[in-house]
């Protein structure tokens, strides 16, 4: 029943061995696996407010990226703000999106399948009357959210499909957009 | 394992907690039927007989079937006889029973991979107005209350006791997480049929590519069907069996929470057997029995309906009772040797446990993937005794298969 093939290595720019590897390391080591990622954030002005993220830990000790990543929110002009950022629920997208095209390639390069393009677009729908206060039965999140990918790449369409299934069954993203959370928030 | 002892002349006793298939007699439901063809459950030198080899055993068939097993082979087994513990000597094992103590060289422990039910940790939050069971407990749709019933699980049992309670008049709610849809005959051939002839069946443990994950597979959406139909999502949504995701949780005040996977859990579900159809079509014409057959088909996607319910108000009377179909787990509380891995499964290499002289059966994927059939169990008895045998007369001191 065993298939073989004799391509030449795909390469996406996921080095599956070493996730490879560190899955096998940190299955001997799960408190290693214990990961805390963070985020700061501070009100500018209206609903404008500037992230920050740095540091996280992992593996046992604290972590840095390379450099600091900033990110501005803020609401359109449409709610009469500034359109100084992107909209907090724009950023989910943007999270979900990236989440399962990183998912997408690292798959692919594990099943030996050479991507060309990848482009996704998502989309979610929101009825902006819970926000609002308007209507009670209306929830404040996205009723549903659309993600549609063009893939090109050295594989048939099920295979295709297959990487986009499996991505979304490994993506953290997509857990917590479709998976309920505790949320703590306290003031100091 | 017993008759392959015998055949070996090593004395030995089989330990019985209760009558012989004990827990085929009170751990089942009342129309539960085998999964697997009669023709399948071939043991040592025991096969089907009987005119309807396409057929499942129905549950008092199956007892007479392994009842009758143990007497043609006169295994010497001791009824109602519950092992208590067992702990490491240095002539090798101590076992207590709530009737008399033994002790032996070598043990091999075949006391099933379903034990216990496993619920998730929430389901101490359904409101008590609720009556939950679990597959073991479940015996027919007589024992619900009128109404609407959750069903939790959308593999094997799940499936085939969701299809009963619907057809009871009870609406049922299923909910569906990661699961292998399969059809039950293709190409005029029974899928185990398939999946026996083409070598799947027989993939050894140390052939596979990751053999965790390939014990962590859910088990196939396969029933017993009489009239050998298939059971899939599609079948039960046809007759007004509602989808819902997994349930991901449920609230303080007793609200079902489902997760919004169930798309791509029916999608991976529909990917992984066109794959194993794919793979049968290419292995029937390799070997040339493309003749006779019918042509090669795929079944139509799993119908999901646009926007499936997110949550569901357990208190709000709607639901009666829940079944959880979520998976079993093996029960080894009475095992004193420390062979355990963090997950509480058994360290084994391909049945060898990682103690000396000790041995496990029926586990998922133990030696090839058949090992949990009553199919598998031969192959994996001829090759363990073997072991044992030569573990015995000292030529092997270490664990290696």
């Amino acid at each position: 029943m065993a298939t073989t093939t004799d391509k030449t290595p795909a390469k996406n720019g996921v080095n599956t061995e070493a996730l490879i590897a560190a899955r096998e390391a940190l299955a001997k080591a799960p408190q290693a696996a214990q990961f805390k990622w963070r985020a700061t954030n501070e009100w500018k002005n209206g609903t404008f407010s500037h992230s920050t993220v740095e540091g996280y830990f992992g593996l046992g000790q604290e972590q840095r990226h390379k450099k600091a990543f900033t990110f501005d929110a803020d609401h359109p002009e449409v709610f009469a703000a500034e359109d100084r950022g992107i909209t907090p629920v724009e950023y989910v997208l943007v999270g979900l999106a990236s989440c399962l095209t990183a998912g997408i390639a690292a798959v692919a390069q594990h099943r030996n399948i050479q991507l060309r393009s990848v482009k996704a677009t998502i989309e979610g729908d929101m009825d902006i009357q819970g926000i609002l206060g308007i209507d009670s039965d209306v929830r404040n999140g996205y009723n549903g959210i659309r993600v549609s990918y063009d893939i090109d790449a050295d594989a048939k369409r099920e295979d295709i499909e297959a990487l986009v299934a499996q991505s979304q069954k490994r993506s953290a993203v997509y857990d917590i957009v479709t998976n309920p959370t505790n949320v703590t928030v306290v003031v100091n | 394992m017993s008759r392959c002892l015998t055949e070996r002349s090593i004395d030995h006793v089989v330990l019985e907690r209760g009558e012989v298939a004990n827990s085929w007699r009170t751990e089942r439901w009342d129309s539960l039927r085998l999964l697997t063809p009669n023709w399948q459950s071939r043991l040592p030198g025991f096969t089907y007989q009987g005119d309807d080899p396409d057929g499942y055993r129905t549950l008092p068939e199956v007892i007479d079937f392994i009842a009758g097993y143990a007497k043609t082979i006169a295994a010497p087994v001791r009824t109602h006889t519950a092992v208590t513990s067992v702990r490491s000597t240095e002539a090798g094992y101590l076992v207590r029973t709530d009737q008399d103590d033994w002790s032996c060289r070598t043990l091999v422990i075949a006391s099933g991979a379903c034990n216990i039910a496993e619920i998730p940790a929430f389901a101490a939050r359904v409101p008590s107005s609720v009556t939950q069971l679990t597959g073991q407990q479940y015996r027919n749709p007589g024992q619900l209350a009128d109404g609407g019933v959750l069903v939790v699980g959308a593999s094997s049992s799940g499936t085939q006791i969701a299809h009963e309670i619907q057809r009871s008049g009870r609406p049922v709610t299923l909910s569906v997480g990661e699961h292998i849809r399969a059809p039950r005959v293709y190409r005029g051939k029974d899928l185990e049929w398939w999946m026996d002839a083409a070598g799947v069946l027989d993939e050894r443990y140390d052939q596979v590519d990751d053999i965790g994950r390939a014990r962590r597979v859910p088990s196939l959406q396969l029933a017993g069907t009489p009239d050998r139909t298939t059971l899939d999502l599609n079948a039960l949504t046809s007759i007004g069996v509602k989808l819902v995701g997994r349930v991901a949780g449920i609230t303080e005040d007793g609200k079902a929470q489902f997760a919004g996977s169930l798309r791509n859990m029916c999608a991976l579900s529909d990917l992984k057997m066109r794959r194993l159809l794919d793979a049968f079509d290419e292995w029937a014409r390799a070997n040339g029995i493309d003749d006779g057959n019918e042509p090669p088909h795929r079944l139509p996607p799993t119908r999901v309906e646009d926007s499936p319910p997110l949550g569901l108000d357990l208190a709000g009377g709607g639901i009666k009772s829940i079944v959880w179909a979520t998976g079993y787990r093996p029960d080894y509380s009475w095992l004193e040797v420390p062979v355990l891995d963090r997950k509480g499964l058994i360290r084994h290499d391909g049945g060898v446990v990682d103690a000396p002289g000790l041995y496990l059966m029926g586990a998922v994927f133990l030696r090839r993937r058949k090992s949990t059939l009553i199919d598998g169990a031969g192959d994996d008895a001829r090759e363990l005794s073997a072991h044992l045998a030569s573990y015995l007369d000292g030529s092997v001191a270490r664990m290696t298969a």
